[in-house]
Order: structure tokens, then C-alpha cells, then sequence
């Protein structure tokens, strides 16, 4: 079993948690990684910065910014994967960003390079399925997942073409909107997580606004993973190369809310 | 139909010209982007539709722009030409349009567009400020309310264009994030759109984005090269040796370029912006740039080794943007068109001699194609026609120029 399905087969739903390489700095980032695990993430997003994060609301876009002030490049990113792959040799670990960094040296490239440092899934914002040809293929050549999104405005009709070809988890967008901003209605989680799970075999984790162990705990009621990104990012802003202490702090109350979660409807 | 090997035909069902162009938008914005090409087709074969569209561009835009002949340019370039040297200089006067460019023909059928699809709210990006005006413009003479997103750095720079978007009623918001310039007015209106897709239409103002944007965009402005033929036809039963365009995003040049790409012996010249030249900052993406992704298209992009995207430079705000759009990108990967580059000194020394020679005042942006044709001029023969889109007026300019000319007013 991969290390993503492991992740997701494990008896409470799966805590997925989203950072910026290379923000404040790229030495920071292992440290900053080593602390979601210690506060009980079962899956890491790791953000490649660019200079036009266009789906990221003001906190992504400063940690993007940060990160490539400090001179944060590709090659960075890759060892900061291979050591924590290192580390962790059974946490997934996930890259998050855009399609041109992705793509700059050529798919080919990219998915092998991934291989390499052992990175286990994609989540590119601006590669839709109607593009899939641009990236998915060399990933799934390279035995690593595209991971798709699905969110509000995909309807029946087009869920299928999200759903072909995706593979790790399904990550719900649960607003239309950008990172970090508004959350959403339970009520329209709930429906959109049954719609979802009724279409695939797939995982579904449910991100976008999450920020309270309280709002973790609703959506790990019935999703199978709850995504944090914006609110660890801020934590980072805050504290910068001390934050490995908060980070595990806050990601530990989200953890034991997720955990709990299952167990009261178990 | 186009011939099978027509250079017309572009783009394929999925958007791409060649490897260029496509849909790499976030998921939010997909289904729109495929409802707006359905909505799309559907006015294409809408009678009414066209009609609209053709209307307002007569009664409200001024259309159709005049084709002049620019006699006194032509003479004072064949006083410096080797003998029997020295082409007839010909302009399409799209600087004569309501609202002084070629930007009001696309806003008028993108909000015909949005009104179709029931959108009630009209965003869009400016850098510049023209296309903000020109959106600005069609919001008002529709009653829908307009939010335009320009980089804080540009609302400082273009104060008298933020103050026309205001008198028409648009909502002027100022992005201060990135390099507070048009890329980052484009990233904003993007993020505002996935967030208000229910209600919201994105006005795009050059021929690139997600498709369809690109190709409607084109169309939109073909009006430009369609009676630029018709009127060449009629006044000197021929067609131009050579087309002239600036190239930002490329929607004038494309709009002059399309309707003659299937006229083998019609050369075009598309010319970028070199700004302080191309070892230094400039905004020429297929002269200094590589394929990539960014804004919805494949397209050639300014960037480094690892696809971050680079500060595009020029005088002309207008050019001063780090992409293309993909037809470009295409156009001059299989030859079709040329590009060249034009640096700010040889736009400026052209923009002052357009003032001299033709009692007329261009926009810094075709004061960059100006600035090629003076070179071309002089080495093609007397008989030979060159047809230049003088895509835009200078009024907007003329603070600009006199700063670069060291003149205080």
C-alpha cells in the first residue's frame, strides 16, 4: 500500500497540513516539517513558492513571497523533500504549487526529480483535467499521484473527468474562492463530501478556511481528511524561525479534534 | 470554411494553438470558462448578436477607423533611403476610436458577452489605464457596475486614468501585492473572480487567458484587419507588402494581423517592447523569454531557471507585461509572422517624429511599431506598401514623454 493510502487507512481521518518551502527561510523548513509530524499530521502539503500565486489569499501569497525573497529555488525544494523523506520514511509527503515551476525543466523532469527525493502526490492549482496532458502523464509514469481537485462549482456532469486519472486523495475545495479567506457552511460540506464519496473510492479531504480544531472536528465527522494551510502559515509569519514549538502546539489541537471526531461517531 | 492549411484555423477544440494557449485555470474557474465558450458559440451564430456588436462599433466606437496614408513620414524616410528605396507608409487610425485605442472594440463584445451569460457585476485588470477606461466606458453605457484592478505602482504613475475609471463610475481598486503592476492587477482579478464567479465577468484586455479569451479577443479586434483589407482594396485595388503592430499582449496586433494570414504575400511584423535593451530589463517575452504557463495560457513568458516569473520593463505601460498571447507564441514558432524589438530611445525619437511629420500624437505603444517601420521602410522599394496600426492616441503619454525628454510641465 503507498504511503498516501496508508495515511488514509489509518483509524482516524487524516490530518493534512500545508506549509511553504523555503518560508521564512529554506533552513527553517525542515525544522517546520519535523513539527507537524511531532503534533500529529498524518500527511504533508509542501508548497512550492512562485511569484504569482493567483488561487492564494494574503497569507500564502506573503509565505510565497517570503520564501522566494530569501532565495528559495527548485533545487532547494527537491532536498528539503529528500530529507524529509529521509526523517519520515512513512509520512506522504505532497507537492503543492503552480504549473510553471512544475513544468520549467519539462515534466519528464520534474516527476523523476520528485521520484527521486520521494515525494508521493501533485496537487498543481492551474493543470485542470483538460490539461492533464501537460503533467499527469509523467507523474503517473514516475509512480507519483496527481491529486486532483474538486470544489463548488464542479457539478455531476464534470465531476467524472476530475475523478479520471486522479489518484492519492480527492481534495474538496470548500469554497469558491482563495486560500485562507471565508469557511464554509457545514451544512454545504456535508453535502458536497456525500456527493463526492458516492462518485469515487477515493479519500476526501476537505480544506480551504479551516482554522479551528472545532472546524477540523465538523469536517473529520464525515471526510477522511481535513486540510490546514493559511492558519500554520500565519503561525510561521508570526514566529518565524521559532515557530516549530507553536506549529506542534496548534497542530496537535487539531490533531486530538480530529482524532476525537471519529470517535464520537464510531 | 478555411482551407485545410489555413494559418486561420487556430485554435484546436481544446484551445491550444499549436503547444500554445489552453485552459490552465484552477478548478473554480472551469466551469465558467467552458460555459463562456458555449455562450460564445452561440453568439457566433447569433444574427442578432453580430448586429449588436456592429451597430455600437459604427455609432458608438466611431467605427470604421480611417486608412491613411502618412505622406510626409513616407517622404522624410526616403530622404535618408538609398535610391528608388523608401515604402509608402499607410495607417490604420484605431487612435481615433471613442476612448482613443483599439481596447473599446473587445469591451464592447465582452460585455455583450457578459449580458448574455445574466453576469451583473464586470470586473477587469488594467495596467496602463486604457483598458480600465475602455471597461470602464462599456460598464457605464450598460449600467453595470465595474471594479478595476490596477497595480498600486500604476494607479501613481497613471493618476489622470484612475480619475477617467472614477468619472465613469468604476470602482478603482489599487493591489499592492508583488510588484504592484499589471501581472499582479491580473493575478487580483483572478482571485476576485473565483471568489464571485455566480455573478462576475472578467473583461480581459488582450488576446491571451484561458480560452476561450484568446480567440474571442482575437475576433473581437479582426475588425481591425477586416476593414483595414477591405479599405486598402478600394483605395489602391492591392494588398500592403508588410503589416506593423506593437505587441503587449498582442490583441491590436492580431486584431490587424488575422484577417490577412492567408494572403502568402502579405509579411507581418510584430514588435515588442526592448525597453532599456534586451541584456537590461525589457518586456519582449518571445525575444527573451520561454514557453511556459501562467494567467490561464501556455504561452512564452519571461522567467528564470526555475519558472518564477521576471519584472517585464518598457516606457509604454501598455507593453510593460511579461507574456504574450498564445497566437504569438504559435505565429512565430512555425514563421509566419516575424517580432522584432523596439527599445524605449527608438520608441520616443518615433513618437516625436509621428508628432512632426504627421500632426499626429501616438501612444507609446504604437510609437514602437512606428519605430520598426522607419527601419523597414528604408530598405523596402518605392512601390512597396507598409499598412501600421496606429493601435492608440498619446494624450495619455504625454507625461511620460516629456519626463523622458527631461521637459518639466
Amino acid at each position: 500500500m503507498s504511503r498516501l493510502a496508508t495515511a488514509f487507512a489509518k483509524d482516524h481521518p487524516a490530518l493534512v497540513t500545508f506549509v511553504t518551502a523555503g518560508d521564512p527561510h529554506v533552513a527553517a523548513t525542515p525544522a517546520i516539517l519535523d513539527a507537524l509530524v511531532a503534533g500529529g499530521a498524518d500527511v504533508i502539503e509542501l508548497g512550492m513558492p512562485f511569484t504569482d500565486p493567483m488561487a492564494d489569499g494574503p497569507a500564502i501569497q506573503a509565505a510565497n513571497i517570503r520564501s522566494l525573497a530569501g532565495g528559495t529555488t527548485t533545487a532547494d525544494i527537491l532536498a528539503i523533500a529528500r530529507g524529509f523523506r529521509d526523517r519520515h520514511p512513512h509520512v506522504p509527503l505532497v507537492l503543492m504549487g503552480y504549473a510553471n515551476p512544475m513544468l520549467r525543466r519539462g515534466p519528464g523532469w520534474f516527476a523523476k526529480a520528485l521520484q527521486d527525493a520521494g515525494v508521493d502526490g501533485v496537487i498543481c492549482v492551474d493543470v485542470p483535467p483538460e490539461e492533464d496532458d501537460a503533467l499527469g502523464p509523467a507523474l503517473r509514469d514516475a509512480g507519483i499521484a496527481p491529486i486532483r481537485l474538486a470544489t463548488p462549482t464542479t457539478d455531476a456532469a464534470r465531476l467524472p473527468q476530475v475523478l479520471d486519472g486522479a489518484s492519492g486523495f480527492l481534495y474538496y475545495v470548500s469554497v469558491a474562492g482563495i486560500t485562507g479567506k471565508q469557511q464554509a457552511e457545514q451544512a454545504s460540506i456535508d453535502e458536497a463530501v456525500a456527493r463526492l464519496k458516492a462518485a469515487t473510492d477515493l479519500p476526501v479531504a476537505v480544506g480551504f478556511g479551516v482554522r479551528t480544531p472545532e472546524q477540523a472536528a465538523s469536517i473529520a465527522r464525515i471526510a477522511d481528511g481535513v486540510v490546514v494551510g493559511s492558519a500554520i502559515v500565519e503561525i510561521i509569519a508570526a514566529h518565524g524561525a521559532d515557530a516549530p514549538a507553536a506549529v506542534t502546539t496548534y497542530i496537535r489541537s487539531l490533531a486530538d479534534a480530529v482524532a476525537s471526531a471519529r470517535k464520537v461517531t464510531a | 470554411m478555411n482551407a485545410p492549411n489555413s494559418f486561420r484555423a487556430q485554435p484546436d477544440d481544446r484551445g491550444h494553438f499549436g503547444d500554445y494557449g489552453g485552459r490552465y485555470v484552477a478548478e473554480t474557474l472551469m466551469p465558467l470558462v467552458l460555459d463562456l465558450e458555449r455562450e460564445y458559440r452561440a453568439a457566433q451564430a447569433d444574427p442578432a448578436f453580430k448586429a449588436q456588436f456592429d451597430d455600437l462599433l459604427e455609432h458608438y466606437v466611431g467605427r470604421p477607423s480611417p486608412l491613411y496614408y502618412a505622406e510626409r513620414l513616407t517622404e522624410a524616410l526616403r530622404e535618408s533611403a538609398p535610391d528608388g528605396m523608401g515604402a509608402e507608409i499607410w495607417f490604420k487610425r484605431d487612435e481615433l476610436n471613442h476612448t482613443g485605442a483599439h481596447k473599446i472594440n473587445n469591451c464592447i463584445g465582452q460585455i455583450l458577452l457578459a449580458m448574455r451569460m445574466g453576469k451583473t457585476r464586470i470586473i477587469a485588470e488594467t495596467g496602463a489605464g486604457q483598458h480600465g477606461v475602455a471597461t470602464a466606458t462599456v460598464c457605464a453605457r450598460f449600467g453595470l457596475p465595474c471594479t478595476i484592478f490596477m497595480g498600486a505602482k500604476d494607479v501613481e504613475r497613471q493618476a489622470p486614468n484612475v480619475f477617467r475609471m472614477k468619472l465613469l463610475g468604476a470602482e478603482v481598486r489599487a493591489v499592492s501585492s508583488g510588484a504592484a503592476t499589471l501581472k499582479d492587477a491580473m493575478n487580483e482579478a483572478l482571485r476576485d473572480w473565483v471568489a464571485n464567479v455566480h455573478d462576475t465577468f472578467y473583461i480581459i484586455g488582450t488576446a491571451a487567458g484561458p480560452h476561450p479569451y484568446p480567440e474571442l479577443v482575437r475576433d473581437f479586434q479582426s475588425v481591425i484587419g477586416r476593414e483595414a483589407r477591405a479599405q486598402m482594396m478600394s483605395r489602391t485595388a492591392r494588398l500592403p507588402d508588410l503589416l506593423v503592430a506593437a505587441i503587449g499582449g498582442g490583441s491590436n496586433a492580431i486584431g490587424l494581423f488575422h484577417p490577412f494570414l492567408d494572403d502568402a504575400d502579405v509579411a507581418m511584423l510584430g514588435v515588442e517592447a526592448a525597453g532599456e535593451g534586451l541584456e537590461a530589463k525589457h518586456a519582449a517575452s518571445l525575444a527573451g523569454g520561454f514557453p511556459g504557463v501562467l494567467h490561464g495560457n501556455k504561452t512564452y513568458l519571461l522567467q528564470d531557471d526555475d519558472g518564477q516569473i521576471t519584472e517585464a520593463h518598457s516606457i509604454s505601460a501598455g507593453l510593460d507585461y511579461p507574456g504574450i498571447g498564445p497566437e504569438h507564441a504559435w505565429l512565430k514558432d512555425i514563421g509566419r509572422v516575424e517580432y522584432t524589438s523596439v527599445t524605449d530611445t527608438e520608441a520616443l525619437d518615433a513618437f516625436q517624429l509621428l508628432c512632426r511629420t504627421e500632426g499626429i500624437i501616438p501612444a507609446l505603444e504604437p510609437a514602437h511599431a512606428i519605430a520598426a517601420v522607419t527601419k523597414r521602410a528604408r530598405e523596402m522599394k518605392r512601390d512597396q506598401v507598409i499598412l501600421a496600426n496606429l493601435c492608440g492616441r498619446g494624450d495619455k503619454d504625454i507625461f511620460t514623454v516629456a519626463e523622458a525628454l527631461g521637459v518639466a510641465i
